[in-house]
């Protein structure tokens, strides 16, 4: 995810020369040195000083650049206050992007792994909070958001994702879309989540309908309406804390638009650990194992309501 | 030169000689256990001898009460040379040595960065540039309780990056903290490269003393110099930085000096290599 992300900032750098790519001693980790070596007095690496780069971002959206900046998720929280403060008060044109998100940093442990990051910045007025699933619409989402006038996150895991779509055109800011179709539950999902839905999904005896949601905000508040009064039931996945991320976003939408019973996969209100990411997705439900069992359980429960 | 002095100078001198002896078995244990479990080698190998004079001849503490109430404190700021730490912990009998084995795996003790389920570890990190605040509220601490303990806090010159680190040594000089140690493992490299190059630090020991505190350089792969280093402090007045001149990936070759080994795991050839070079020495 961080290759294609990287590639895309060159290319969305040749066409425009506002573009600004900051980074804080991670230029290597978050792919950005391909635009360091492509465009040397466009970007600039502060040293290990999240907070100063925040800042200096801001300084720069206020003289008329679109800066980007990118370092490890998990890193990029020690300025949220900077980011609350500054950047999305003044409504200021900054893209940041967490890398390493969710359990991707696996071995490195809870420091480094970002469980929290979509509910603390989706949470702050005018953010736009970005998820996106496979390469390609890695590649659209940050064409997006750099072309989007104003704060927004944008959230990366790890870089060999599944393929989730085909062609192009695939993303959309605000839209959510139905990636598979079933009557029995909706399972919303954002991230590599999403295919383990399908995977889940495909081997089920539940019909399930699958809406990817790679936007967390705005969020597409008719499809998520439409999908949870198509099947009366709704699963969320994410990697991420079951409190605040998607499933919390949709928790919000759906309790007062179309009250629902909600399941929610994620971690569930504790820290990472050290382990293989294969590992860590299997102690906190996120493999089309659980998630498909988490499908019959929920069916079950569809049947008895109705 | 009265008898005693003799003594306990020769006593020192043999110490001193042990210790080396057991930093080259630590220097190939850390070898080992990043080669099974990953992590960051040339950061882990740069401050090793800082981290092992420390344990083995400076702090009080004791391997069979972790949580003594009265024991030195020792802060691991640059968590991710938690490999160097967990090798000297080990050796020390903080926990089995074959727990090494298990570092970074799913539900070991040893966390990629120190974590308090460890035994021996007495704060986390991880995330750069918070540990000299924590030594902050440790040392204290200390005075609040009329305790004697020092805390030591060992940086990485990139880390000295961070705002929050010229906060605490602000604060610290503030407080007259003397029973507050900074090690700063300068190794002149970060993780993009070159500490200069990314932002510089020089003059570091003038910023230092500036900010009101003691500071001085010393060659950090020599025992003597960081042990002298560390017991001139304890008559400080102010608190102490040490500014410890040392070589990231020290010990292997073709590593030293260079930000291949920041974080790696060697292949089949290169390990064979090192075990040859580390044997040698
Ligand atoms: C707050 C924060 N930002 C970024 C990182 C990622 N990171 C890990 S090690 C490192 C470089 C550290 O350089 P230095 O302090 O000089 O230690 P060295 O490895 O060179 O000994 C970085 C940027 C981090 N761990 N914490």
């Amino acid at each position: 995810m961080r290759i294609i992300f990287g590639d895309t900032l060159v290319r969305l750098g040749g066409r425009n020369n506002d573009i600004v790519v900051l980074t804080a001693d991670v230029a290597k980790p978050t792919n950005t040195n391909k635009f360091a070596e492509t465009y040397p007095d466009r970007f600039l690496n502060v040293g290990i000083s999240e907070q100063d780069m925040v800042g200096i971002a801001a300084g720069l959206a206020l003289s008329g650049k679109v800066p980007v900046v990118a370092v490890f998720a998990s890193f990029l929280m020690r300025a949220w206050e900077q980011i609350r403060n500054t950047v999305a008060r003044a409504d200021l044109n900054v893209k940041m992007v967490g890398t390493h998100a969710g359990l991707t940093s696996a071995d490195d442990g809870s420091s480094h792994q970002a469980l929290e990051d979509v509910a603390v910045m989706r949470v702050i007025p005018r953010m736009t909070v970005v998820v996106p699933g496979d390469r390609q619409e890695i590649a659209e989402a940050t064409e997006a958001i750099v072309e989007h006038r104003g704060p927004a996150y944008l959230r990366l895991g790890r870089d060999e994702e599944p393929k989730l779509f085909e062609g192009e055109n695939v993303f959309k800011l605000g839209r959510a879309v139905t990636v598979r179709d079933g009557y029995d539950v909706a399972v919303f999902s954002n991230g590599a989540v999403t295919s383990e839905v399908l995977a889940a999904a495909s081997r089920s005896k539940v019909s399930t309908k699958v809406v990817h949601v790679p936007t967390v905000k705005p969020l597409d508040r008719d499809a998520i309406v439409a999908a949870a009064r198509a099947t009366g039931v709704v699963v969320c996945a994410e990697e991420h804390s079951v409190i605040g991320g998607l499933g919390g976003a949709i928790a919000e939408v759906l309790s007062t638009e179309y009250p629902v019973y909600i399941r929610r996969i994620g971690t569930e209100d504790v820290f990472g650990e050290s382990g293989s990411h294969s590992d860590l997705l299997r102690k906190h439900g996120l493999t089309a194992d659980h998630i498909g069992a988490v499908l019959e359980e929920v069916q079950r429960r569809r049947a008895h309501c109705s | 030169m009265s008898r005693a002095v003799e003594r306990t100078e020769l006593l020192q001198l043999n110490e001193v000689l042990m210790l080396k002896d057991k930093i080259r078995s630590i220097r190939r244990s850390i070898l080992d256990t990043v080669n099974l479990g990953g992590g960051h080698l040339g950061s882990s190998l740069s401050c090793l001898e800082i981290i092992a004079t420390l344990y083995f001849l400076k702090m009080r503490h004791n391997p069979y009460r972790p949580d003594w109430e009265d024991r030195d404190r020792f802060i691991l700021s640059k968590g991710h040379a938690a490999p160097a730490l967990y090798a000297v912990l080990a050796e020390l009998k903080y926990f089995p040595k074959e727990e090494l084995a298990t570092l970074r795996k799913f539900n070991s003790r040893l966390q990629g960065h120190p974590d308090l389920r460890t035994p021996g570890i007495d704060a986390p990190s991880g995330s750069l540039g918070q540990g000299l605040s924590i030594g902050i509220g440790m040392a204290l601490a200390a005075r609040m309780r009329g305790k004697r303990y020092r805390v030591y806090v060992l940086m990485g010159d990139g880390e000295c990056d961070e705002g929050q680190v010229w906060e605490s040594v602000m604060m610290a000089a503030h407080l007259e903290l003397k029973n507050l140690v900074l090690i700063i493992d300068r190794n002149g490299w970060q993780l993009d490269g070159r500490t200069e190059e990314i932002k510089k630090k020089v003059p570091l020991m003038g910023r230092l003393r500036s900010f009101g505190w003691e500071a001085y350089t010393i060659n950090g792969h020599s025992v003597e110099k960081i042990l002298e280093a560390l017991d001139y402090a304890d008559h400080s007045d102010l608190p102490t930085a040490i500014i410890a001149h040392t070589t990231k990936g020290k010990g292997i070759s073709f590593l030293e000096d260079t930000n291949q080994g920041h974080k790696v795991r060697l292949d089949a050839d290169q390990y064979l290599a090192a075990l040859k070079e580390l044997d040698k020495v």
